[in-house]
């Protein structure tokens, strides 16, 4: 039997829990922030850790590869300074027919490596930490990408670390447009959690298409830019399939997304 | 005594819920991850106070829910109701017994997940489920079940190491001495 004042623990508990389950999304995620920063040393140690398991690694590989692998680089850094210098003259071209036009100014994307420092632990959401915060300029809905892809949004930031949104997440949409042979098919969607398989991270919804949709197994889909959150033209994957919805009224494709998110270890921050 | 128990029941709930987001040792062989705060909730529903029930309950619950998309709060009344109905028939469960550690352990693992979806889809989230939801459901409560009697065991040792233990009494008596020889 509970005691009375087992009773007034349950109620001042159950009335904790209520209080905060009401509280408004921005306090909410500033409490959030606040309890999780207890995690801050325990981070900071399992990146000590990490850095110094991988510095141990490195010490361990001969002499030899690490020669091999020098020379490779090496190679691999010539052939992308010639196609940088290749890009820079395509990117002055392409100024130079935009302002012709008349259309907008392109802008280059300024980004910031984050390490991934904590994964969602509840297995229904799909989200990750990451080790840059305010103090390093993000600030949320700021695109993230890893060097396949988009890998979600910024959801929510801290002074030093930021909670990140990834596709496949029911919180997450994104406009999305579909691309064949490097040019827009006119076919425009809306990227949403997988329902069939939610299970499986590399797979992705891609709903809203019209139902005369053309869209086919290996085309491309990339951000369509519209929301104000996204810019466009980022990669995010390929269709796989397509089936009619709604009695044909729609159409909806799975889409294998590019960035493998399952297995992120550091990804990219679309800074403004 | 008892605060330095629950202070190590909320180190290792702690330690646990940290674990479960940055190693994901779970995650990556089965597809699921285990939360081991049910186990946990078994352990000190059945050897401690309410008071520490309750603490675990809002301090895992807070943790947990922090690193998570989970609305702050979720976690904490499903952890507490299990400790609740664990602590209330105390007396007649065999919290001695593995096997009924690990079943208590099973079958918080199983609960916790089912509480904590129900308040999300009360709460208008729309977390992630379907058919693969029960394989996650099922690995959760094996891992809890399997959980459950290894927590008893460590924070039996370590209530063995740290706490003062009586010196056992020996059978001799004085009075009892058979003295030979002569008196």
């Amino acid at each position: 039997m509970l005691k009375k004042s087992h009773y007034i623990i349950l109620f001042f508990v159950v009335l904790l829990a209520l209080a905060l389950m009401q509280l408004p999304g921005g306090t909410m995620g500033k409490f959030k922030l606040a309890i999780s920063g207890l995690f801050l040393p325990l981070f900071g140690l399992s990146n000590s850790t990490h850095a110094w398991l991988a510095q141990t690694r490195e010490e361990l590989v001969p002499r030899r590869d690490l020669v091999r692998q020098l020379d490779q680089l090496r190679r691999d850094n010539q052939v992308l300074q010639l196609r940088l210098q290749q890009d820079a003259q395509l990117w002055n071209e392409n100024a130079r027919l935009r302002a012709e036009v008349g259309w907008e100014r392109q802008s280059r994307w300024r980004v910031k490596m984050a390490r991934v420092i904590a994964r969602d632990p509840a297995n229904w959401w799909r989200s990750l930490e990451i080790d840059l915060g305010s103090r390093d300029g993000l600030r949320p809905n700021l695109p993230v990408l890893t060097s396949d892809g988009l890998a979600g949004r910024i959801q929510s930031v801290g002074q030093t670390r930021s909670q990140v949104i990834l596709l496949g997440d029911p919180n997450l949409r994104v406009a999305a447009k579909v691309v064949s042979a490097g040019l827009t098919n006119g076919e425009t969607g809306i990227l949403a959690a997988n329902t069939s398989a939610p299970q499986d991270e590399g797979m992705i919804d891609l709903d809203m298409l019209s139902g005369a949709s053309s869209a086919r197994p290996g085309q491309s889909v990339v951000t369509w830019g519209a929301g104000g959150v996204f810019p466009a033209d980022i990669p995010i994957g390929k269709i796989v399939d397509s089936r009619p919805r709604e009695y044909g009224l729609s159409t909806e494709a799975r889409v294998k997304l590019a960035a493998n998110l399952s297995a992120l270890e550091e990804v990219w921050v679309m800074l403004p | 005594m008892r605060w330095r128990s629950t202070m190590f029941v909320l180190a290792a709930a702690f330690l646990a819920v940290f674990l479960e987001a940055c190693a994901g040792l779970t995650r990556n062989l089965t597809g699921a991850q285990v939360d081991f705060l049910p186990a946990l909730m078994v352990y000190a529903a059945l050897t401690h106070g309410f008071a520490t029930v309750a603490l675990l309950a809002v301090c895992g619950g807070l943790w947990f829910d922090s690193l998570s998309l989970n609305p702050l709060g979720a976690s904490i009344l499903p952890l507490l109701f299990i400790g609740l109905l664990i602590h209330r028939s105390r007396d007649l469960l065999l919290r001695e017994h593995v096997y009924a550690q690990a079943m208590l352990g099973a079958a918080a693992g199983a609960a916790q997940p089912l509480g904590t979806l129900f308040i999300l889809l009360n709460a208008g989230a729309a977390p992630l489920a379907g058919w693969f939801s029960l394989w996650q459901w099922a690995v959760m409560a094996a891992g809890c079940g399997a959980a459950a009697p290894v927590f008893f065991k460590l924070f039996d040792r370590l209530r063995r190491a740290l706490e003062y233990q009586p010196a056992t009494q020996t059978s001799f008596r004085p009075d009892r001495e058979i003295k030979r020889g002569p008196m």
